[in-house]
């Protein structure tokens, strides 16, 4: 075995300990020299990706390849058939998720740079940095309940100090402990699930519980605690009401990470949705009454509802909201809406054999939409970052005419806003359209109150856009310049995969995003390749 | 009968702290729920590990049977969650302390109201 086979065996594994390392390893940097600091965090991030792609590349070059790293043996169930080994699995879909928050990373840490420079307790903002995005990518590489549990504490603890990092003001303070406290209670009552599910089946491995799971009563007890824990910490209506706090009043860098710690809860209520009780949605009716109704229709109508709770709500409020970033972050509730009705839409259809197409089409849209959200949502977080740095002012009423000073800055807003309202030369209209047209033929309502609430979001940004950007000369913004390079250079890196995305669709579609529909699919190839015959 | 009152006991425990956590207006009360769900979980974790007469599950050379042995897996779960929740707990108290400096006051309803 060569040095690159063994560095790709061990690569999830690596991905995880990069940044813990890192993370420990900052405070003392810090003490030599402050810039040694950057640019040492800096590498530990290129690291990570380095290693990501490395795996990404062995993942995608074999249709349907599982890449499972089991800690401390070779073989995830032991002599007796105990399946107590900790073991981290890679699909399509874990790999997809860890692109997603390579790319947040690389452009969070650079963007850092300028953007925390005048702030003291740096080293231990890098530390928790670090922490977040190792805790993100075990949630998202682990094949382990327990193991999901812990990464899960780990990216709320570090993140809720991040938020409220700027602690000089009281209102940040309170998002971080609003933020706790639904996070905590969520994590608690995913703990609590999984204790349902290792009482009744003595494992905690997911490929393991995936193949002996029954769906008596208590794994249906299960089953919706989990979901309602991950649901929290998604930000899902009507349990969102801690989000714009925390989106709005955490630094800009962290509020773009942030977006890809609710997008890792969205995955882990995914994979346990679709893989651990995947076997079991598709052939168990429920009793209501004297109607038997398939499960998976009722728990893909329950999530429709809520998803378009979730839209609706996060589009009202953001249309009267006047803070720049707290706007945003309702704006992205309403773009978590619509990944959850792309998985509610195919919920309802995709297990059904009379289906035609229309559940995948719907899930390929959704997990598009995961990629789209975070690049354009976190676009316009750093773009609102931007203009708090150089106005030190996040009032919408009290900014204007602001195009004159900041001229890459309103180009990157115009990218942004273009794209989270799904406009046609940008990537959010390509995942868009492949939702509009899937729930369209599970029900045409659901469509018309998606591309209603569309438009309503580009009248938002529109509105934005003219009110902080465009308008006569404000004389007290003469003297703002222009941003920092680094922070420019951030938003430039995602505004360019944006427009990539946005021009060849078909290339990220067939590439990326089908090999993760496929590995939600086809849950019993997960089950086969991580445990081997059972 | 008797063996199910543990169980009673974690769904009480769980049902309280959620009650404080979602109708107490004081910062401490809600803190204090949320130390009640967590213990109402792990003593969920402890009493899934029991069997009846069993011992703890250390071997003391001749003698000890490992079928007589309570299940240690849950154990080191439990011990992991209480890790974690002295964690949680701690970042808690430090953020009330913040807001108590800032608002000088423990009220949620008097709390991040400040016109910006």
């Amino acid at each position: 075995m060569n040095l690159i086979d063994d560095l790709i065996f061990h690569s999830p594994a690596l991905i995880v300990a990069i940044p813990l390392l890192g993370a420990f390893l900052t405070p003392l940097v810090s003490k030599i020299n402050d810039k040694l600091r950057n640019v040492f965090v800096i590498f530990i991030v290129f690291l990570t990706s380095f290693f990501v792609l490395l795996l990404a590349n062995d993942i995608y070059s074999v249709c349907g390849k599982i890449h499972t790293y089991v800690f401390g043996g070779s073989a995830a169930v032991t002599q007796g058939g105990y399946a107590i080994r900790i073991l981290f699995e890679v699909d399509g879909l874990n790999i997809f998720m860890a692109l997603i928050t390579t790319i947040l990373a690389i452009a969070g840490v650079i963007y850092s740079w300028s953007f925390m420079k005048e702030n003291t307790g740096l080293d231990k903002y890098y530390t928790l940095y670090l922490l977040m995005i190792a805790g993100m990518f075990g949630m998202i590489l682990t094949g382990d309940m327990f193991n999901f549990f812990v990464f899960l504490e780990i990216t709320s603890i570090s993140s809720c100090a991040l938020i409220a990092f700027w602690t000089n003001k009281g209102k940040a303070v309170d998002a971080g402990f609003k933020y706790i406290v639904v996070s905590a209670t969520g994590a608690l009552f995913v703990l609590f699930a999984i204790a349902i599910l290792y009482g009744q089946y003595n494992a905690l491995n997911m490929a393991v519980l995936a193949s002996k799971i029954q769906f008596s009563f208590l794994d249906k007890i299960a089953l919706v605690v989990l979901v309602t824990g991950l649901a929290m910490k998604a930000g899902i209506v009507p349990m969102h009401m801690w989000l714009p706090d925390a989106y709005g009043r955490a630094p800009s860098s962290v509020t773009l990470i942030l977006v890809g710690v609710t997008q890792a809860s969205l995955y882990g209520a995914l994979r346990m949705i679709f893989t651990v009780y995947g076997n079991n949605l598709s052939n168990t009716l429920n009793q209501i009454g004297d109607v038997n109704i398939d499960l998976n229709l009722l728990l893909g109508i329950f999530i429709v509802a809520l998803a378009l709770l979730t839209i609706f709500i996060g589009v009202l409020m953001a249309l009267k909201e006047n803070n720049f970033k707290r706007m945003i972050a309702f704006a992205a509730v309403a773009e978590i809406g619509y990944m959850i009705l792309a998985i509610g839409a195919a919920l309802t259809t995709v297990f059904s054999t009379t289906d035609t197409g229309t559940g995948v089409m719907a899930l390929k849209g959704g997990i598009f939409h995961i990629l789209n959200d975070a690049l354009d949502v976190g676009l316009l977080f750093l773009v609102a970052g931007a203009v708090y740095y150089a106005t030190k002012e996040t009032s919408l009423n009290r900014l204007g005419g602001l195009a004159r000073n900041m001229k890459y800055t309103t180009i990157f807003f115009l990218i942004g806003l273009l794209a989270v309202s799904g406009m046609p030369p940008m990537n959010g209209f390509a995942s868009k359209l492949i939702i509009y047209e899937s729930t369209y033929q599970v029900n045409p309502i659901l469509s018309i109150i998606a591309i209603l609430c569309s438009i309503l979001l580009l009248a938002v940004f529109v509105k934005v856009f003219h009110s902080a950007f465009l308008g006569p000369k404000q004389s007290r913004f003469d003297d703002v310049k222009e941003v920092p390079k680094s922070m420019l250079l951030a938003m430039g890196i995602i505004a360019c995969i944006i427009i990539f995305i946005g021009l060849f669709p078909n290339l990220v579609i067939d590439n990326i995003v089908q090999p993760a529909v496929n590995a939600l699919t086809n849950h019993s190839n997960y089950i086969s390749n991580v445990i081997g015959g059972i | 009968m008797i063996y199910n009152i543990p169980y009673i006991a974690v769904v009480a425990l769980i049902l309280i702290g959620l009650y404080a956590v979602i109708f107490k207006r004081n910062l401490i009360k809600i803190v204090i729920g949320i130390t009640l769900i967590e213990s109402g979980v792990n003593l969920f974790l402890i009493t899934l590990a029991f069997r009846e007469g069993s011992i703890a599950p250390i071997y003391r050379g001749s003698g000890s049977n490992p079928l007589n042995m309570s299940l240690p897996v849950p154990h080191a779960l439990t011990l992991t969650s209480i890790v974690i929740g002295v964690a949680v707990l701690a970042l808690m108290l430090s953020l009330i302390i913040h807001i108590y400096k800032h608002y000088n006051t423990l009220d949620v309803s008097k709390i991040g109201r400040e016109k910006e």
